[in-house]
């Protein structure tokens, strides 16, 4: 898992952003809905909450191979992320990642406004939720009770560094973020304690000799073991029990706590935006993968409909599908043209093929 | 065929037949052993399939990789027997192996 907590939160956008097709999700499904889109002249933004293209195929599995994309006997799920790039360019999509949908309204025209967790207000005529298996998020640690001081004292990302000026640390993780933010915020914090459960980590080596070097000057404190419990009132943590170390329980006095437990997904807020839904999923028709909100489709993992199968080619149809439907949606009475790329100039001339 | 048994949380025992070769991860899906989840299929990228291995067969079982065992830092309630299920295949020195399911995943 990549540190990607230090980002660009300075950037934020004032003015509403506008598209003909908002796509929540920037993985295989949501790219491949760019081309087909695209062919019908449509535009397409693409929201992510990670740092970059691929959803699952860059966050959980890059390197292995997948075996059932047409035409591919085999192809890395990173390689195929980058060959979705490629075949999507001419269409010039634009991406906000680093950011979560959060709400969203329907306004007077039909279209919808929809606003990010930082803020940034976009405006579609049309919105594909192609968001798979849900919004990556950090994961919550198992230790009972921990949800009554999430967002007092416990946090899962540093947003701002003063935050955490004067505080007793502990810091829970062995990956990057752990370990960056461990050295990062050891000179304003007024101690520091990293916990991992092994003296091993998964952190890059150079970070994890510095933390190392900084314990022996006593600089910060290295616990091994699990936290298995928080103590405090009203939110705000005043220690935590680290078990499983070489000295048996131990009590470390704390006033801020951030557990980097790696990412795990979770459907977010889209859960409130008043679609039906079916254990956590959407359901959609098989015409027109249209969900319960006109003008709202959602295609890939996150939909549901008789016979689905959670596959990236069942995905890839889908979009072609979704993508007439969205057509008539946009532009309401125009004749669509059923046309080939092999043999179509003007499919071609959009492709940027056509000589 | 190799015999294996899953105890799940309650206790239920789930005893089944696997194929040499698949995974601990993959019998407890096609049996649908409660408690398993294998969020990420078993690309070794999620901890969903952590399993305690009966103190009998650690040794047989043998030690999680570099990369599990950088895996099971996401995992519950990790003991010195945790394994991710999706990363021991069967054989048949495995005959009658015996994984317990933590109480939950992650």
């Amino acid at each position: 898992m990549q540190c990607r907590t230090i980002s660009q939160w300075g950037q934020r956008m004032t003015e509403t952003i506008k598209t003909d097709v908002l796509i929540v999700g920037a993985g295989p499904i949501g790219l491949f809905a760019v081309f087909e889109l695209g062919l019908l002249d449509m535009k397409c933004h693409l929201i992510d909450i990670l740092d970059r293209p691929g959803g699952q195929c860059a966050e959980l599995y890059p390197e292995k191979p997948i075996y059932d994309i047409p035409g591919w006997p085999t192809i890395s799920a990173q390689g195929l992320v980058d060959k979705l790039m490629e075949q999507i360019h001419p269409f010039k999509p634009e991406f906000t990642f680093n950011r979560m949908v959060s709400s969203l309204e329907k306004l007077e025209d039909g279209s919808f406004r929809v606003t990010t967790d930082e803020g940034e207000v976009l405006e579609a005529k049309v919105v594909v939720i192609a968001a798979g298996g849900g919004s990556f998020q950090p994961k919550r640690p198992p230790i009972p009770g921990i949800e009554d001081y999430e967002g007092k004292s416990v946090f899962y990302s540093v947003r701002r560094m003063e935050e955490f000026r004067g505080h007793d640390l502990v810091i829970v993780g062995g990956g990057d973020s752990a370990l960056d933010w461990t050295l990062n915020l050891q000179p304003i914090a007024k101690s520091v304690t990293l916990v991992h459960r092994r003296p091993e980590f998964r952190a890059a080596p150079d970070s994890v000799n510095k933390m190392y070097a900084m314990q022996e000057m006593k600089e910060l404190q290295f616990l091994v073991g699990q936290v298995s419990g928080l103590t405090g009132a009203d939110g705000q943590l005043s220690s935590a029990t680290i078990k499983g170390g070489p000295d048996g329980d131990v009590e470390v006095p704390c006033t801020r706590m951030l557990p980097f437990f790696g990412l795990t997904m979770k459907l977010g807020p889209i859960a409130e935006w008043g679609l039906n839904l079916h254990e956590n999923l959407i359901p959609v028709d098989t015409e027109k993968f249209q969900t319960s909100v006109p003008g709202i489709f959602a295609v890939g993992d996150i939909n549901w409909y008789p016979g689905k199968l959670k596959l990236i080619l069942s995905g890839f149809h889908e979009v072609a599908l979704m993508s007439q439907a969205a057509k008539r949606v946009i532009s309401p009475g125009e004749r669509i043209v059923f046309q080939y790329t092999t043999s179509s100039t003007s499919l071609q001339k959009k492709l940027g093929v056509h000589d | 065929m190799t015999k294996l048994t899953y105890i799940a949380h309650d206790g239920t025992r789930f005893d089944v037949d696997a194929e040499n070769g698949s995974t601990v991860m993959e019998n407890a899906i096609r049996n649908a052993v409660p408690g398993i989840e294998a969020e990420c299929g078993g690309a070794c990228a999620c901890a969903t399939c952590h399993v305690y291995v009966d103190e009998a067969w650690t040794a047989e079982v043998g030690e999680p990789e570099a990369m599990e065992e950088d895996m099971l830092d996401f995992a519950y309630n990790v003991q010195p027997n945790s394994r991710l299920s999706c990363q021991i295949k069967v054989r048949d020195a495995l005959d009658g192996l015996i994984v317990r399911v933590p109480e939950r995943q992650g």
